[in-house]
Protein backbone atom coordinates (compact mmCIF):
# COMPACT_ATOMS: atom_id res chain seq x y z
CA UNK A 1 0.00 0.00 0.00
CA UNK A 2 1.30 3.20 -1.00
CA UNK A 3 0.33 6.80 1.04
CA UNK A 4 -2.53 8.50 -1.14
CA UNK A 5 -3.36 11.87 -0.89
CA UNK A 6 -6.34 14.06 -2.12
CA UNK A 7 -3.72 16.65 -3.97
CA UNK A 8 -0.51 15.75 -5.28
CA UNK A 9 1.85 19.06 -6.30
CA UNK A 10 4.83 19.18 -8.35
CA UNK A 11 6.72 21.85 -7.75
CA UNK A 12 6.88 24.78 -4.66
CA UNK A 13 7.80 27.80 -6.20
CA UNK A 14 5.44 30.49 -6.74
CA UNK A 15 2.48 28.83 -8.42
CA UNK A 16 2.73 25.09 -6.91
CA UNK A 17 3.16 26.80 -2.88
CA UNK A 18 0.05 28.98 -3.60
CA UNK A 19 -1.90 25.89 -5.04
CA UNK A 20 -0.78 23.99 -2.20
CA UNK A 21 -1.52 26.43 0.63
CA UNK A 22 -5.24 26.61 -0.87
CA UNK A 23 -5.67 23.20 -1.91
CA UNK A 24 -5.05 22.55 1.78
CA UNK A 25 -7.14 25.37 3.04
CA UNK A 26 -10.39 23.96 1.48
CA UNK A 27 -9.71 21.00 3.76
CA UNK A 28 -7.50 18.72 1.13
CA UNK A 29 -5.27 16.15 1.72
CA UNK A 30 -2.44 18.11 0.12
CA UNK A 31 0.81 17.21 -0.61
CA UNK A 32 4.06 19.32 -2.14
CA UNK A 33 6.97 17.58 -4.40
CA UNK A 34 9.67 19.80 -5.32
CA UNK A 35 13.24 19.22 -6.08
CA UNK A 36 14.68 21.69 -3.73
CA UNK A 37 15.39 21.76 -0.08
CA UNK A 38 13.20 24.76 0.54
CA UNK A 39 9.72 26.06 -0.71
CA UNK A 40 10.35 29.09 -3.71
CA UNK A 41 11.41 28.20 -6.72
CA UNK A 42 13.27 29.90 -9.08
CA UNK A 43 12.46 33.44 -8.34
CA UNK A 44 12.03 32.88 -4.54
CA UNK A 45 15.07 29.67 -4.23
CA UNK A 46 16.21 30.03 -0.39
CA UNK A 47 19.37 31.08 0.47
CA UNK A 48 21.80 27.57 1.82
CA UNK A 49 23.13 26.39 5.30
CA UNK A 50 26.22 27.83 4.80
CA UNK A 51 24.42 31.52 5.06
CA UNK A 52 24.17 32.26 8.63
CA UNK A 53 23.19 36.33 8.05
CA UNK A 54 22.73 38.32 5.39
CA UNK A 55 21.35 41.50 3.92
CA UNK A 56 17.46 41.26 2.85
CA UNK A 57 16.57 41.38 -0.38
CA UNK A 58 13.40 41.38 -2.22
CA UNK A 59 13.15 37.96 -3.64
CA UNK A 60 13.85 36.89 0.01
CA UNK A 61 11.69 38.52 2.00
CA UNK A 62 8.56 36.69 -0.69
CA UNK A 63 10.44 33.55 -0.70
CA UNK A 64 9.79 33.88 3.17
CA UNK A 65 6.80 35.26 3.75
CA UNK A 66 5.98 32.05 1.28
CA UNK A 67 7.51 29.66 3.27
CA UNK A 68 6.18 31.18 6.54
CA UNK A 69 2.82 30.21 5.10
CA UNK A 70 3.54 26.76 4.04
CA UNK A 71 4.55 26.15 7.15
CA UNK A 72 1.63 27.62 8.84
CA UNK A 73 -0.69 25.15 6.66
CA UNK A 74 -2.04 21.85 6.94
CA UNK A 75 0.02 21.10 3.55
CA UNK A 76 2.85 18.21 3.45
CA UNK A 77 5.81 19.08 1.91
CA UNK A 78 8.45 16.94 0.29
CA UNK A 79 11.86 18.57 -0.01
CA UNK A 80 14.47 17.10 -2.07
CA UNK A 81 12.66 14.85 -4.24
CA UNK A 82 12.74 14.60 -7.65
CA UNK A 83 9.74 13.68 -9.86
CA UNK A 84 10.94 10.87 -12.62
CA UNK A 85 7.59 9.13 -13.87
CA UNK A 86 3.69 9.71 -13.32
CA UNK A 87 1.40 7.02 -13.83
CA UNK A 88 -2.32 6.87 -13.84
CA UNK A 89 -3.83 3.22 -12.06
CA UNK A 90 -7.42 3.15 -12.12
CA UNK A 91 -8.68 6.54 -10.54
CA UNK A 92 -5.54 7.45 -9.11
CA UNK A 93 -2.34 8.86 -10.44
CA UNK A 94 1.00 7.57 -8.69
CA UNK A 95 4.01 9.91 -8.47
CA UNK A 96 7.60 8.33 -8.76
CA UNK A 97 10.43 10.49 -7.42
CA UNK A 98 13.80 9.98 -6.02
CA UNK A 99 14.79 11.18 -2.65
CA UNK A 100 17.79 10.23 -0.43
CA UNK A 101 19.18 8.15 -3.91
CA UNK A 102 16.00 5.35 -3.53
CA UNK A 103 12.71 5.90 -6.09
CA UNK A 104 9.89 6.19 -3.96
CA UNK A 105 6.08 6.45 -4.89
CA UNK A 106 2.31 8.59 -3.35
CA UNK A 107 -0.77 7.97 -5.07
CA UNK A 108 -2.71 11.33 -5.56
CA UNK A 109 -6.43 11.67 -6.89
CA UNK A 110 -5.75 15.15 -7.83
CA UNK A 111 -2.67 16.71 -9.52
CA UNK A 112 -1.52 20.07 -10.28
CA UNK A 113 1.71 20.50 -12.42
CA UNK A 114 3.20 23.54 -11.25
CA UNK A 115 7.00 22.64 -12.82
CA UNK A 116 7.85 26.19 -13.85
CA UNK A 117 10.30 27.26 -16.57
CA UNK A 118 13.34 26.41 -18.02
CA UNK A 119 15.95 28.99 -19.83
CA UNK A 120 16.58 29.03 -23.22
CA UNK A 121 20.49 29.20 -24.28
CA UNK A 122 20.98 29.85 -27.63
CA UNK A 123 24.37 27.65 -28.75
CA UNK A 124 27.19 30.35 -28.83
CA UNK A 125 30.40 29.59 -30.42
CA UNK A 126 32.19 28.21 -27.09
CA UNK A 127 29.14 27.93 -24.81
CA UNK A 128 30.78 24.69 -23.28
CA UNK A 129 33.88 26.45 -21.94
CA UNK A 130 33.65 25.88 -18.47
CA UNK A 131 33.05 29.37 -16.65
CA UNK A 132 30.39 30.14 -19.04
CA UNK A 133 26.79 29.50 -17.33
CA UNK A 134 23.01 29.96 -17.82
CA UNK A 135 21.86 33.84 -16.47
CA UNK A 136 19.37 31.56 -14.57
CA UNK A 137 21.79 29.55 -13.09
CA UNK A 138 23.74 32.47 -12.12
CA UNK A 139 20.79 33.28 -10.12
CA UNK A 140 20.73 30.24 -8.38
CA UNK A 141 24.38 30.22 -7.06
CA UNK A 142 23.90 33.96 -5.89
CA UNK A 143 20.35 33.64 -4.42
CA UNK A 144 21.24 29.94 -2.56
CA UNK A 145 24.99 31.34 -1.66
CA UNK A 146 25.40 34.25 -2.52
CA UNK A 147 28.63 33.76 -4.71
CA UNK A 148 29.06 35.48 -8.25
CA UNK A 149 29.43 33.64 -11.39
CA UNK A 150 33.38 34.54 -11.46
CA UNK A 151 35.91 37.58 -10.80
CA UNK A 152 35.00 39.32 -14.18
CA UNK A 153 32.09 38.93 -16.27
CA UNK A 154 30.14 38.94 -19.18
CA UNK A 155 26.27 39.42 -18.30
CA UNK A 156 24.44 38.34 -22.06
CA UNK A 157 20.98 38.11 -23.57
CA UNK A 158 17.86 39.09 -23.71
CA UNK A 159 14.98 40.25 -21.59
CA UNK A 160 15.17 42.05 -18.00
CA UNK A 161 17.33 38.99 -16.19
CA UNK A 162 20.86 40.79 -17.24
CA UNK A 163 20.20 43.40 -15.22
CA UNK A 164 19.51 41.70 -12.50
CA UNK A 165 21.98 39.51 -12.83
CA UNK A 166 24.89 42.02 -13.11
CA UNK A 167 23.35 44.01 -10.31
CA UNK A 168 23.43 41.09 -7.98
CA UNK A 169 27.54 40.09 -9.40
CA UNK A 170 28.50 43.66 -8.30
CA UNK A 171 26.42 43.51 -4.91
CA UNK A 172 28.11 40.56 -4.12
CA UNK A 173 31.51 42.01 -4.76
CA UNK A 174 32.17 40.82 -8.66
CA UNK A 175 33.20 42.73 -11.60
CA UNK A 176 31.01 43.07 -14.44
CA UNK A 177 32.99 43.29 -17.80
CA UNK A 178 30.13 44.49 -19.92
CA UNK A 179 26.18 43.89 -20.49
CA UNK A 180 25.53 42.55 -23.50
CA UNK A 181 21.78 42.24 -24.75
CA UNK A 182 20.30 41.89 -28.10
CA UNK A 183 17.62 44.22 -26.94
CA UNK A 184 17.48 47.76 -27.82
CA UNK A 185 16.46 50.76 -25.96
CA UNK A 186 13.32 51.14 -28.07
CA UNK A 187 12.62 47.80 -27.49
CA UNK A 188 12.23 48.87 -23.57
CA UNK A 189 10.11 51.79 -24.10
CA UNK A 190 7.80 50.12 -25.93
CA UNK A 191 7.13 47.71 -23.56
CA UNK A 192 7.00 50.23 -20.79
CA UNK A 193 3.16 50.61 -21.37
CA UNK A 194 2.88 46.89 -20.53
CA UNK A 195 4.78 47.26 -17.48
CA UNK A 196 2.66 49.88 -15.54
CA UNK A 197 1.20 47.01 -13.67
CA UNK A 198 4.12 46.34 -11.45
CA UNK A 199 5.47 49.99 -10.91
CA UNK A 200 8.01 48.54 -7.83
CA UNK A 201 9.88 46.10 -10.21
CA UNK A 202 9.96 48.97 -13.12
CA UNK A 203 11.59 51.22 -10.41
CA UNK A 204 14.28 48.39 -9.49
CA UNK A 205 14.92 47.73 -13.08
CA UNK A 206 15.63 51.78 -13.10
CA UNK A 207 17.78 51.42 -10.17
CA UNK A 208 19.85 48.63 -11.69
CA UNK A 209 20.48 50.35 -15.18
CA UNK A 210 21.11 53.48 -13.30
CA UNK A 211 23.55 52.44 -10.98
CA UNK A 212 25.58 50.38 -13.48
CA UNK A 213 25.86 53.23 -15.54
CA UNK A 214 27.03 55.50 -12.63
CA UNK A 215 29.63 53.12 -12.34
CA UNK A 216 30.26 52.88 -15.95
CA UNK A 217 29.90 49.35 -17.16
CA UNK A 218 29.17 49.34 -20.87
CA UNK A 219 25.92 48.14 -21.77
CA UNK A 220 26.23 47.06 -25.30
CA UNK A 221 22.51 47.22 -26.37
CA UNK A 222 21.45 45.27 -29.69
CA UNK A 223 24.55 43.52 -29.50
CA UNK A 224 25.27 39.68 -28.95
CA UNK A 225 27.80 37.46 -28.00
CA UNK A 226 29.64 35.91 -31.36
CA UNK A 227 32.15 33.25 -29.52
CA UNK A 228 33.91 32.61 -26.17
CA UNK A 229 36.99 31.99 -26.11
CA UNK A 230 39.87 30.43 -23.52
CA UNK A 231 42.03 26.70 -23.11
CA UNK A 232 40.28 25.50 -20.06
CA UNK A 233 38.51 28.27 -19.02
CA UNK A 234 36.82 31.51 -20.48
CA UNK A 235 39.32 34.16 -21.23
CA UNK A 236 37.93 36.31 -23.36
CA UNK A 237 34.85 37.38 -25.60
CA UNK A 238 34.00 38.76 -28.42
CA UNK A 239 30.68 40.76 -28.81
CA UNK A 240 29.23 42.01 -32.30
CA UNK A 241 26.42 44.25 -33.45
CA UNK A 242 22.94 43.19 -34.45
CA UNK A 243 20.71 44.21 -37.12
CA UNK A 244 16.75 44.79 -36.33
CA UNK A 245 16.13 40.87 -37.18
CA UNK A 246 19.18 39.93 -34.99
CA UNK A 247 21.16 38.89 -37.69
CA UNK A 248 25.08 39.23 -37.13
CA UNK A 249 26.19 43.02 -38.18
CA UNK A 250 29.87 44.51 -38.21
CA UNK A 251 33.16 44.01 -36.73
CA UNK A 252 33.55 42.32 -33.39
CA UNK A 253 34.73 43.97 -29.96
CA UNK A 254 36.95 42.04 -27.42
CA UNK A 255 36.19 41.70 -23.75
CA UNK A 256 38.42 40.49 -21.36
CA UNK A 257 36.58 37.81 -18.58
CA UNK A 258 37.23 35.02 -16.63
CA UNK A 259 33.09 33.89 -16.92
CA UNK A 260 29.99 34.66 -19.29
CA UNK A 261 26.50 34.53 -18.01
CA UNK A 262 24.36 33.49 -21.01
CA UNK A 263 20.12 33.15 -21.38
CA UNK A 264 17.72 34.04 -24.24
CA UNK A 265 14.18 33.69 -22.35
CA UNK A 266 12.39 31.23 -20.73
CA UNK A 267 10.34 28.23 -21.53
CA UNK A 268 7.73 26.19 -20.11
CA UNK A 269 8.73 23.18 -19.06
CA UNK A 270 5.85 20.61 -20.57
CA UNK A 271 7.34 17.31 -20.39
CA UNK A 272 5.36 16.30 -17.40
CA UNK A 273 2.34 17.76 -19.33
CA UNK A 274 2.80 15.91 -22.35
CA UNK A 275 4.29 12.82 -21.21
CA UNK A 276 0.09 13.00 -19.26
CA UNK A 277 -1.31 13.45 -22.55
CA UNK A 278 -1.84 17.03 -22.68
CA UNK A 279 -1.89 18.71 -26.13
CA UNK A 280 0.99 21.76 -26.79
CA UNK A 281 0.68 24.64 -28.85
CA UNK A 282 2.45 27.09 -29.72
CA UNK A 283 2.41 30.95 -28.81
CA UNK A 284 5.58 32.58 -29.19
CA UNK A 285 4.43 35.26 -26.56
CA UNK A 286 4.28 32.80 -24.05
CA UNK A 287 8.05 31.00 -25.17
CA UNK A 288 7.14 28.41 -27.59
CA UNK A 289 5.52 25.51 -27.18
CA UNK A 290 2.67 25.67 -24.46
CA UNK A 291 0.57 23.04 -22.71
CA UNK A 292 -3.15 23.29 -23.49
CA UNK A 293 -5.11 24.77 -20.23
CA UNK A 294 -7.45 26.96 -18.23
CA UNK A 295 -7.02 30.33 -16.75
CA UNK A 296 -8.46 28.37 -14.11
CA UNK A 297 -5.86 25.34 -13.99
CA UNK A 298 -8.27 22.96 -15.68
CA UNK A 299 -7.26 20.72 -18.52
CA UNK A 300 -9.07 18.32 -20.83
CA UNK A 301 -7.75 15.32 -18.65
CA UNK A 302 -10.19 14.67 -15.68
CA UNK A 303 -7.87 14.98 -12.27
CA UNK A 304 -5.01 17.18 -13.37
CA UNK A 305 -4.16 20.86 -13.62
CA UNK A 306 -1.51 23.17 -14.81
CA UNK A 307 -0.22 26.63 -13.85
CA UNK A 308 2.32 28.72 -13.53
CA UNK A 309 4.67 29.30 -15.88
CA UNK A 310 5.09 25.58 -16.80
CA UNK A 311 1.65 26.79 -18.59
CA UNK A 312 3.70 29.22 -20.54
CA UNK A 313 5.95 32.08 -19.36
CA UNK A 314 3.65 35.22 -17.59
CA UNK A 315 6.15 35.47 -14.65
CA UNK A 316 6.18 35.52 -10.83
CA UNK A 317 2.90 37.55 -10.09
CA UNK A 318 0.69 35.94 -12.43
CA UNK A 319 1.79 32.09 -11.44
CA UNK A 320 0.78 33.09 -7.67
CA UNK A 321 -2.63 33.95 -8.63
CA UNK A 322 -2.88 31.02 -11.15
CA UNK A 323 -1.17 28.52 -8.70
CA UNK A 324 -4.89 29.51 -6.55
CA UNK A 325 -7.03 29.67 -9.26
CA UNK A 326 -5.67 25.68 -10.37
CA UNK A 327 -5.75 25.03 -6.45
CA UNK A 328 -9.27 26.29 -6.05
CA UNK A 329 -10.20 24.00 -9.05
CA UNK A 330 -8.58 21.26 -7.81
CA UNK A 331 -10.22 21.34 -4.55
CA UNK A 332 -13.28 21.73 -6.34
CA UNK A 333 -12.91 18.27 -7.77
CA UNK A 334 -12.63 16.98 -4.45
CA UNK A 335 -15.07 18.56 -2.49
CA UNK A 336 -17.43 19.70 -4.75
CA UNK A 337 -18.90 22.05 -2.34
CA UNK A 338 -16.24 24.40 -2.92
CA UNK A 339 -16.89 27.63 -4.60
CA UNK A 340 -13.88 27.58 -7.58
CA UNK A 341 -15.21 31.15 -8.96
CA UNK A 342 -13.65 33.56 -8.20
CA UNK A 343 -13.39 36.83 -10.70
CA UNK A 344 -11.59 39.15 -8.49
CA UNK A 345 -8.41 36.30 -8.73
CA UNK A 346 -9.36 36.09 -12.60
CA UNK A 347 -9.22 39.74 -13.01
CA UNK A 348 -5.64 40.11 -11.38
CA UNK A 349 -4.47 36.91 -12.86
CA UNK A 350 -5.20 38.50 -16.56
CA UNK A 351 -3.48 41.89 -15.28
CA UNK A 352 -0.36 40.46 -14.07
CA UNK A 353 0.03 38.36 -17.24
CA UNK A 354 -0.13 41.18 -19.13
CA UNK A 355 3.07 42.34 -17.54
CA UNK A 356 4.90 39.28 -17.65
CA UNK A 357 4.47 38.37 -21.08
CA UNK A 358 5.92 41.95 -21.77
CA UNK A 359 8.74 40.38 -19.97
CA UNK A 360 8.48 37.26 -22.00
CA UNK A 361 7.99 39.09 -25.54
CA UNK A 362 11.62 41.47 -25.08
CA UNK A 363 12.94 37.81 -24.17
CA UNK A 364 12.24 36.07 -27.52
CA UNK A 365 14.98 35.68 -30.13
CA UNK A 366 14.24 37.24 -33.44
CA UNK A 367 14.57 34.71 -36.53
CA UNK A 368 18.13 36.46 -37.56
CA UNK A 369 19.77 35.57 -34.33
CA UNK A 370 20.52 32.14 -35.24
CA UNK A 371 22.82 33.04 -37.42
CA UNK A 372 25.11 33.53 -34.91
CA UNK A 373 24.80 29.41 -34.46
CA UNK A 374 27.88 28.60 -37.17
CA UNK A 375 28.51 25.16 -38.39
CA UNK A 376 31.17 24.18 -36.03
CA UNK A 377 29.21 25.53 -32.96
CA UNK A 378 28.11 22.73 -30.42
CA UNK A 379 24.31 22.23 -30.09
CA UNK A 380 24.12 19.40 -28.48
CA UNK A 381 26.40 19.78 -25.27
CA UNK A 382 26.07 16.15 -23.59
CA UNK A 383 27.14 14.02 -27.34
CA UNK A 384 29.00 17.34 -28.26
CA UNK A 385 27.24 17.46 -31.48
CA UNK A 386 27.46 20.71 -33.78
CA UNK A 387 24.86 22.33 -35.78
CA UNK A 388 26.45 20.59 -39.34
CA UNK A 389 26.02 17.31 -37.48
CA UNK A 390 22.57 18.31 -37.23
CA UNK A 391 22.16 20.09 -40.73
CA UNK A 392 23.38 16.40 -42.52
CA UNK A 393 20.66 14.65 -40.57
CA UNK A 394 17.93 17.14 -41.57
CA UNK A 395 19.59 16.16 -44.77
CA UNK A 396 19.31 12.91 -44.77
CA UNK A 397 15.44 13.57 -44.55
CA UNK A 398 15.20 14.27 -40.94
CA UNK A 399 12.32 16.86 -40.67
CA UNK A 400 11.03 16.33 -37.50
CA UNK A 401 12.63 16.77 -33.79
CA UNK A 402 11.40 13.20 -33.06
CA UNK A 403 13.81 11.99 -36.34
CA UNK A 404 16.77 14.34 -35.47
CA UNK A 405 16.73 12.41 -31.94
CA UNK A 406 16.73 8.82 -33.42
CA UNK A 407 18.98 9.36 -36.14
CA UNK A 408 21.64 11.38 -34.48
CA UNK A 409 21.16 10.95 -30.80
CA UNK A 410 20.97 14.77 -30.36
CA UNK A 411 18.58 14.78 -27.07
CA UNK A 412 19.51 11.30 -26.05
CA UNK A 413 21.82 12.25 -23.49
CA UNK A 414 22.12 13.15 -19.57
CA UNK A 415 19.89 16.24 -19.93
CA UNK A 416 17.31 14.29 -21.51
CA UNK A 417 17.31 17.40 -24.52
CA UNK A 418 16.62 20.15 -22.39
CA UNK A 419 18.95 22.14 -23.71
CA UNK A 420 19.12 21.17 -27.76
CA UNK A 421 15.78 20.74 -28.79
CA UNK A 422 14.13 24.22 -29.10
CA UNK A 423 17.85 24.89 -30.83
CA UNK A 424 17.12 21.48 -33.10
CA UNK A 425 13.30 22.44 -33.63
CA UNK A 426 14.80 26.22 -34.71
CA UNK A 427 17.42 24.85 -37.23
CA UNK A 428 14.73 22.40 -38.76
CA UNK A 429 12.30 25.05 -39.50
CA UNK A 430 15.12 27.25 -40.93
CA UNK A 431 16.50 24.62 -43.61
CA UNK A 432 12.89 23.29 -44.75
CA UNK A 433 11.44 26.69 -45.05
CA UNK A 434 8.83 26.28 -42.21
CA UNK A 435 7.69 28.42 -39.42
CA UNK A 436 8.51 27.13 -36.13
CA UNK A 437 5.19 26.45 -34.74
CA UNK A 438 5.49 23.58 -37.86
CA UNK A 439 8.18 21.86 -35.75
CA UNK A 440 6.80 20.35 -32.78
CA UNK A 441 9.05 19.07 -29.70
CA UNK A 442 9.98 15.47 -29.23
CA UNK A 443 7.73 13.17 -27.73
CA UNK A 444 8.84 13.28 -23.65
CA UNK A 445 9.80 9.98 -22.25
CA UNK A 446 10.36 8.66 -18.69
CA UNK A 447 12.29 9.53 -16.86
CA UNK A 448 11.73 13.13 -16.31
CA UNK A 449 14.82 13.71 -14.48
CA UNK A 450 17.95 11.54 -14.55
CA UNK A 451 17.53 8.30 -12.55
CA UNK A 452 20.41 6.08 -11.35
CA UNK A 453 20.28 2.44 -11.91
CA UNK A 454 20.95 1.94 -8.11
CA UNK A 455 17.95 4.11 -7.15
CA UNK A 456 15.83 2.17 -8.65
CA UNK A 457 17.40 -0.94 -7.88
CA UNK A 458 18.54 -0.15 -4.16
CA UNK A 459 20.89 -2.07 -2.04
CA UNK A 460 21.65 -5.89 -2.56
CA UNK A 461 24.13 -8.81 -2.38
CA UNK A 462 24.93 -10.35 -5.51
CA UNK A 463 24.78 -13.41 -3.53
CA UNK A 464 21.36 -12.74 -2.81
CA UNK A 465 19.98 -12.34 -6.67
CA UNK A 466 18.28 -15.72 -7.04
CA UNK A 467 19.63 -16.97 -10.62
CA UNK A 468 17.60 -19.98 -12.44
CA UNK A 469 19.60 -22.41 -13.24
CA UNK A 470 20.40 -22.54 -17.31
CA UNK A 471 18.11 -24.19 -19.55
CA UNK A 472 19.36 -27.76 -20.55
CA UNK A 473 21.09 -27.81 -23.74
CA UNK B 1 31.88 56.07 -6.44
CA UNK B 2 28.09 57.01 -5.99
CA UNK B 3 26.50 53.24 -5.96
CA UNK B 4 22.80 53.07 -6.18
CA UNK B 5 22.99 49.53 -4.54
CA UNK B 6 25.47 49.13 -2.16
CA UNK B 7 27.81 46.36 -2.13
CA UNK B 8 27.02 43.65 0.42
CA UNK B 9 29.75 41.54 0.85
CA UNK B 10 30.90 42.92 4.23
CA UNK B 11 27.59 42.18 6.07
CA UNK B 12 27.34 38.37 4.70
CA UNK B 13 28.39 36.15 7.73
CA UNK B 14 29.01 32.50 6.64
CA UNK B 15 28.62 29.00 8.34
CA UNK B 16 32.47 27.69 9.88
CA UNK B 17 34.63 26.00 7.24
CA UNK B 18 35.19 22.63 6.61
CA UNK B 19 37.88 20.93 4.13
CA UNK B 20 37.38 18.37 1.46
CA UNK B 21 39.57 17.10 -1.11
CA UNK B 22 39.01 17.69 -5.12
CA UNK B 23 41.57 15.29 -6.96
CA UNK B 24 43.54 14.94 -4.13
CA UNK B 25 43.86 19.01 -3.62
CA UNK B 26 42.77 20.31 -0.25
CA UNK B 27 39.42 22.84 -1.05
CA UNK B 28 37.80 24.90 1.71
CA UNK B 29 34.23 25.23 2.13
CA UNK B 30 31.70 26.69 4.49
CA UNK B 31 29.52 23.98 6.15
CA UNK B 32 26.12 23.92 3.66
CA UNK B 33 27.26 25.04 0.16
CA UNK B 34 27.29 22.42 -2.84
CA UNK B 35 30.39 21.10 -3.50
CA UNK B 36 30.06 23.59 -6.78
CA UNK B 37 30.09 26.54 -4.93
CA UNK B 38 33.43 25.69 -2.95
CA UNK B 39 35.05 24.46 -6.28
CA UNK B 40 34.03 27.71 -7.76
CA UNK B 41 35.22 30.17 -4.99
CA UNK B 42 38.61 28.35 -5.76
CA UNK B 43 38.71 29.17 -8.54
CA UNK B 44 37.98 25.91 -10.14
CA UNK B 45 35.47 25.38 -13.44
CA UNK B 46 36.86 22.43 -15.49
CA UNK B 47 35.41 19.37 -13.52
CA UNK B 48 34.69 17.25 -16.69
CA UNK B 49 36.00 16.31 -20.00
CA UNK B 50 33.09 15.93 -22.94
CA UNK B 51 32.73 11.96 -23.48
CA UNK B 52 32.55 12.54 -27.27
CA UNK B 53 35.01 15.36 -27.67
CA UNK B 54 37.56 15.18 -24.67
CA UNK B 55 36.47 19.02 -24.40
CA UNK B 56 36.35 21.02 -20.84
CA UNK B 57 33.15 21.22 -19.46
CA UNK B 58 32.17 22.41 -16.05
CA UNK B 59 28.88 23.86 -14.62
CA UNK B 60 26.30 25.44 -16.59
CA UNK B 61 22.60 25.29 -15.29
CA UNK B 62 23.53 25.46 -11.68
CA UNK B 63 20.10 23.85 -10.57
CA UNK B 64 20.15 19.84 -11.11
CA UNK B 65 19.40 19.97 -15.03
CA UNK B 66 21.95 20.07 -17.47
CA UNK B 67 24.62 16.89 -15.86
CA UNK B 68 27.66 18.94 -16.53
CA UNK B 69 28.79 19.60 -13.27
CA UNK B 70 29.16 16.01 -12.63
CA UNK B 71 32.05 14.52 -10.40
CA UNK B 72 32.51 11.41 -8.70
CA UNK B 73 31.78 11.15 -4.82
CA UNK B 74 32.27 7.78 -3.76
CA UNK B 75 32.85 5.91 -6.73
CA UNK B 76 28.66 7.43 -7.98
CA UNK B 77 28.22 10.15 -10.38
CA UNK B 78 26.66 13.43 -8.45
CA UNK B 79 25.57 16.67 -9.47
CA UNK B 80 28.40 19.10 -7.73
CA UNK B 81 26.06 21.38 -8.05
CA UNK B 82 23.15 19.78 -5.71
CA UNK B 83 25.52 17.57 -3.58
CA UNK B 84 25.85 19.55 -0.36
CA UNK B 85 30.08 19.75 0.48
CA UNK B 86 31.29 17.52 3.67
CA UNK B 87 34.67 17.09 6.27
CA UNK B 88 36.90 15.00 4.57
CA UNK B 89 34.81 14.09 1.63
CA UNK B 90 36.61 12.82 -1.14
CA UNK B 91 35.72 14.29 -4.59
CA UNK B 92 36.76 13.15 -7.91
CA UNK B 93 37.04 15.17 -11.00
CA UNK B 94 36.01 13.64 -14.70
CA UNK B 95 38.72 15.06 -16.55
CA UNK B 96 40.92 12.59 -18.32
Amino acid sequence: MIETCDVAIIGAGPAGANAGIMAASQGCHTIIIDEQAMPGGQIWRAKSEAIKSAPMTPEIIDGDKLRVSIAESNLTHIANARVWQIERELDEWVLHFIINGRSEKIGAKVLILATGAREYVQPTPGWTLPGVIGLAGATALMKRDLLTPGKRTVVSGTGPLVFFVASEIRRLGGEVAAIVTPNSRADWLRALPSMSYRIDLLRRGFVWVADLLLAGIPIFWRHAIKQIDGETKVQSVKVTKLGNDWSPKGPAHLLEADSVCLGHGLQAASEASQLLGIDVKYQLELGGWVPEVQEDGITKINGLFICGDGAGIRGAAAAEIQGKLAGLSAAKSIRPEVNSSNLALLNSYRRASRFGMAMTGLSIPRKGFQKLITQETIVCRCESLLRCDIENEIETGAATTNAVKSGSRAGMGPCGGKYCQSTIAKIIADRENQSEEKIAPPTPRPPLRPVSASALSGEFEYTDLQIPKPAPL
Amino acid sequence: MIRLIPDSVSQIERAEEICFKFDGQPIKAHKGETILVALMKNGINHLRDAPMDGKPRGAFCCMGLCQECVVKVDGKLVESCETIATDGLIVQSLRH
